[in-house]
């Protein structure tokens, strides 16, 4: 292989994994998945394989030393394989290789003929092209003689690569090394290593390729999730700024506004941030824009960190935004999470995802300041630049809401993210006269002409309106 | 190597031990441990056992059902429970008490 020539890989069909190792695993190689337990070895493994058979039409094998079968089978059922239906179709084996060291009595000297044989059989019988061992370390708990194992293991490795199987072998992380038995030192194409983390009561899964000789590969910790839907790794560290600069222009969805930014709203695939003290009206302000893109047919991706969705349309209702019926047709769909739920990177992961599934024009995230609560501001900035990355490279615009905190200097405290947005809009109250009033700004809005004016507006049973500017008298708050 | 093949059941009573090599073709090993096993038997069970000897190489899906990764892989099939016993059968001893024909006197070593 020359140095140009990139290496055969074997795709996973895992969202995001086959992206951050420019294709997937090398093929007819073996591969070493090792993380702690409960980190998801098992499920990235069997993953790769039940893709294989289903997606890419490649047999597989799934050698299991810990779990029988039938245990196998109903955690797979629950993220959607049936491994019975492959099984019976000829494209799957599935072995459980039972070694318990109380039942074994060693007399002289042995090796794993045995296992080859049966592995042997099982890749003849259904013309395997990937296998998953899972975990062969436990053959260390098992049989006695490390010796005999160590030469064995090393033959394995001969065979697996002989016979051209892409083969997946998981590990225990070890205290010294990557795993317990030092299965590393076989493995010399490509080491996967799982991480999964528990911090202030938060879980974050994460996965980073150690090693992958003769490729490029992306170096960073990936968050990754496990749901429902299996598992995906989020490749979501910056994709380079080559966002495409649309022209376009989105309404605010209030006419005024439009006009403040020199008269046709924002940028498409732009983002937008909200900010303001509480009660000022930012979220009346999104709720415009969401009915705005609805009106012109475009889906519309909410993220509640607040409130449930039934509240925020009772209060909507209450300034006139009905926007039950777009939820009913289908524009609108709203995700809320508690921030707390889980850490950030796992917001990340889940708010990728839906926007991924929804495919939205929109997407609002109401306030992102709550997330401040499960991570300091400079993690909220990094998970924030890049939900940007990845709407921007979708063409998405993002409209951001964020609370300022009253005792804080109000362009302070948004001075982390501000700086990520094309468009920053402040909204906030003022009282004069015994009368609290509302003003909202233009702060900045990259690459158009804006309004610098600070302009009052009022929250009516119709909406929320900007008032005139000669009305306002706004030359008195020249000051804030 | 005389092979007895699995389709003729032996008539065993309770006090016979049914015993099954497993190898994987003709090894040395495998070899050494079918004369340890016979010597054993005859010292130790005289007339009353019966060996199987199983070839992989020849019957490789029988691997599987008697969960066999060791070769060779002695099995006690009769009397129950299944006892197993991997090696070539050099240490007499063990072998006697892997059978339970001795008191276990375990030592890891």
């Amino acid at each position: 292989m020359t140095a140009n020539q990139e290496l055969a890989k074997s795709p996973s069909g895992i969202q995001g994994l086959d992206e951050i190792t420019n294709g997937g695993l090398p093929r007819g190689r073996p591969t070493l998945i090792c993380g702690g337990a409960g980190s998801g070895k098992t499920l990235l493994a069997a993953s790769f394989l039940l893709n294989g058979v289903v997606q890419f039409d490649e047999p597989g094998i799934l050698m299991t030393f810990e779990e029988t079968g039938e245990e196998l089978a109903s955690d797979l059922a629950s993220l959607g394989y049936d491994l019975g239906k492959l099984v019976r179709e000829g494209k799957l084996i599935v072995d459980y290789v039972r070694v318990e060291r109380s039942e074994i009595e060693e007399t002289g000297e042995y090796d794993l003929e045995g296992l080859f044989v049966r592995l042997e059989y099982a890749v003849s019988s259904i013309g395997a092209k990937r296998i998953v061992l899972d975990t062969i370390e436990s053959l260390f708990a098992g049989l006695s003689n490390p010796g005999i194992l160590r030469a064995e293991l090393r033959r394995l490795f001969r065979w697996l690569k002989d016979k051209g199987l892409t083969a997946v072998l998981t590990g225990e992380r070890g205290e010294s090394g990557l795993t317990r038995q030092g299965l590393e030192e076989y493995v010399s194409d490509a080491v996967i290593l799982l991480d999964h983390r528990v911090q202030e009561q938060v879980s974050t899964r994460r996965l980073r390729i150690v090693k992958y000789r003769g490729s490029h590969h992306g170096t960073n910790e990936y968050p990754f999730l496990i749901d429902r839907e299996g598992l995906s790794v989020l490749p979501v560290t910056s994709l380079g700024l080559t966002h495409p600069a649309i022209e376009e222009r989105v309404s605010t969805g209030v006419t005024r506004l439009d006009d403040m930014l020199s008269g046709r709203g924002y940028y498409r695939g732009s983002t937008v941030l909200l900010s303001g003290t509480a009660g000022t009206g930012k979220t009346s302000l999104a709720a415009h824009f969401v009915e705005a893109a609805c009106q012109r047919g475009e889906r519309c991706l909410y993220f509640l960190f607040e409130e449930s969705p039934q509240q925020l349309m009772r209060n909507m209702r209450s300034i006139g935004i009905n926007l039950q019926p777009w939820v009913d047709r289908g524009l609108l769909q709203f995700h809320a999470d508690r921030p707390s739920r889980f850490g950030l990177e796992t917001h990340l992961a889940a708010m990728q995802r839906a926007v991924r599934d929804f495919q939205p024009a929109v997407t609002v995230a109401d306030p992102v300041t709550n997330l401040l609560t499960v991570g300091t501001q400079n993690d909220v900035r990094s998970m924030l630049t890049r939900v940007i990355d990845y709407i921007k490279s979708q063409g998405i615009t993002g409209l951001f809401t964020s609370l300022t905190p009253g005792s804080k200097e109000l362009e302070e405290t948004d001075a982390g993210i501000s700086s990520l947005m094309d468009t920053w809009v402040v909204l906030f109250i003022n009282e004069d006269n015994r009368k609290r009033r509302r003003w909202l700004s233009v702060l900045k809005s990259r690459g158009m002409a804006h309004s610098n004016s600070v302009r009052e507006f009022i929250l009516t049973d119709h909406g929320l309106q900007v008032l005139d500017a000669e009305a306002a008298g706004q030359t008195r708050l020249g000051g804030v | 190597m005389q092979h007895q093949t699995l389709a003729e059941p032996p008539v065993v009573d309770t006090e016979t031990f049914l015993l099954r090599l497993y190898v994987a073709g003709q090894t040395p090993k495998c070899m050494r441990a079918f004369a340890n096993l016979k010597q054993i038997c005859e010292t130790y069970l005289a007339g009353r056992y019966h060996i199987e000897m199983v070839d992989l190489l020849q019957n490789p899906q029988l691997a599987r059902g008697d969960q066999i990764l060791a070769v060779p892989t002695l099995v006690r099939r009769l009397p129950e429970p299944m006892k197993k016993i991997i090696g070539d059968l050099s240490n007499t001893e063990r072998v006697l008490v892997g059978l339970d024909l001795r008191p276990a006197r375990r030592s890891n070593t």
